[in-house]
């Protein structure tokens, strides 16, 4: 996986709100991701992880507010790797066509090679053939994370990445963001409270009520981040 | 080129994975079998009757397969939110629509073919002289039926009452399809078979506004 990589460009959130109906999910956020930065957000439920990672990923539209990609042109579109709690896979195609499918979608030269090399990387490769709705969860989320990187994306969007894997499947899982991380991709993932993934953050934001209630890169109150009011 | 390259790519996806299930396929020709054949030995009707009223009772059954049809079109992309996926990775988000709608398109007219012999036997009219005639009002019924199902698709998708709120908006909406399709097909099934034009040109109106609304507003109905 060591092919040229997509910009990493930053994000930067302006005063972002999101509603939906009555109910607020980002309120005036304001939030600058660096390129190459690694930030964990944390936050209870319903906090406003998931709605900030959508809008992030130009998923969902703002109610208020900018999103702009600091680093690009103003013309370029960024190049964004997407992992959200569902898995993001067709169940009735196998994983090769599953990754051939968005590699034609995505306009990758020579597919072949940046496939073989994905299933490779994950430990897919005997399992290429196989439909996807025979996999268990763990291998699941290692596929969904080589559809998320096909395109090698500056930025990486994460969202509880480590939600129903194995302890074998987490240790693969942190191993690839460190990996990802160490390559200067941008990565922003949601996690729930201090575990060996949100270690690998070199900055640690916490959302309440859709309010960016503390952001820090280091010292005591980094850990402590993760500690209130995570569930 | 490349709304092109994607659309090639989401048709053979979505054949693909319909051929391989065959969910959709098999569930709308028995559907309209079943019709067709409950209509023929509930009515008994003779050749005149069969002319007068076979062509609406075919495209009522084609309706109302269709909205059985259309109704997964969305519903399914949500279930892994692999909507999400496909909208991060095409250009041009109405390549996801022209896809869903060609595959639509096909799906309903190879039913419609494989069901127009059997239609022909139980309610005795001659379709094979005019088959190639009834062949572009089936493509140009079924454009119109496609192109609006699958744009309402995308919005009933979203909404809680989907299973209703599908047939609710698209029924109505087909009146004009209904209407032209049944026409134009009774013109060809009649003793002196003829194409109605001024029923094709309706069918094909219907079908260029539908596809231009798409293609102008497809973007806005795939929002969250």
């Amino acid at each position: 996986m060591s092919e040229r990589i997509g910009r990493p460009a930053g994000l930067k959130f302006t005063k972002i709100e999101k509603r939906f109906g009555a109910l607020y999910a980002l309120r005036r956020l304001d939030l600058e991701v660096q390129p190459g930065e690694c930030v964990a957000l944390t936050g209870r439920n319903g906090s406003g992880k998931t709605t900030l990672l959508r809008v992030a990923a130009q998923l969902t539209r703002p109610t208020r507010g900018e999103l702009s990609f600091p680093g690009l042109q103003p013309a370029e579109a960024p190049a964004i790797g997407y992992v959200s709690h569902a898995i993001m896979l067709y169940e009735e195609l196998t994983a090769e066509e599953n990754l051939r499918l968005f590699a034609r979608l995505l306009g990758i030269p020579e597919p072949t090679k940046r496939i073989e090399a994905l299933l490779e990387a994950t430990n897919l490769t005997n399992r290429a053939n196989s439909l996807v709705r025979t996999f268990s969860r763990g291998m699941k989320q290692r596929l969904a994370i080589a559809r998320a990187l096909l395109h090698q994306p500056g930025v990486l969007l994460l969202d509880e990445p480590a939600t129903g894997l194995d302890t074998e499947s987490a240790a693969w899982l942190t191993n690839t963001v460190r990996g990802l991380r160490d390559e200067g991709r941008t990565i922003v993932m949601s996690v729930h409270g201090e575990s060996a993934l949100s270690q690998l953050a070199t900055r640690a934001a916490r959302l309440d009520a859709g309010a960016l209630v503390a952001d820090t890169r280091s010292g005591a109150t980094f850990q402590s981040v993760f500690g209130m009011g995570s569930v | 080129m490349r709304l092109f390259a994607n659309t090639a790519a989401l048709v053979a996806k979505e054949l693909q994975t319909e051929f391989r299930s065959r969910e959709l396929l098999t569930t709308t020709l028995v559907f309209v079998l079943i019709v067709i054949v409950l209509f023929s030995f509930t009515f008994d009707p003779s050749v005149s009757e069969s002319r007068r009223f076979g062509p609406g009772l075919l495209w009522l059954a084609f309706l109302f397969s269709a909205s059985l049809m259309l109704q997964p079109c969305f519903l399914k992309e949500r279930s892994n939110d692999t909507l999400s996926a496909l909208r991060l990775s095409v250009g041009d988000p109405f390549a996801i629509f022209l896809a869903k709608f060609v595959s639509n398109t096909c799906l309903l007219l190879l039913t419609q073919v494989l069901l127009l012999p059997i239609f022909a036997v139980l309610y005795n009219v001659k379709v094979f002289p005019v088959f190639p005639k009834l062949l572009l009002v089936f493509l140009l019924g079924s454009i119109g039926v496609s192109v609006t199902g699958t744009a309402l698709s995308a919005v009933s998708s979203q909404a809680r009452m989907r299973e209703l709120l599908l047939p609710l908006l698209l029924l109505p909406l087909l009146v004009p399809i209904l209407i032209s399709s049944t026409e134009a097909t009774a013109a060809l099934l009649a003793e002196q078979p003829a194409l109605r034009r001024d029923w094709l040109g309706i069918l094909t109106a219907f079908d260029v506004v539908f596809l231009t609304a798409l293609w102008l507003f497809g973007e806005y109905l795939l929002e969250e």
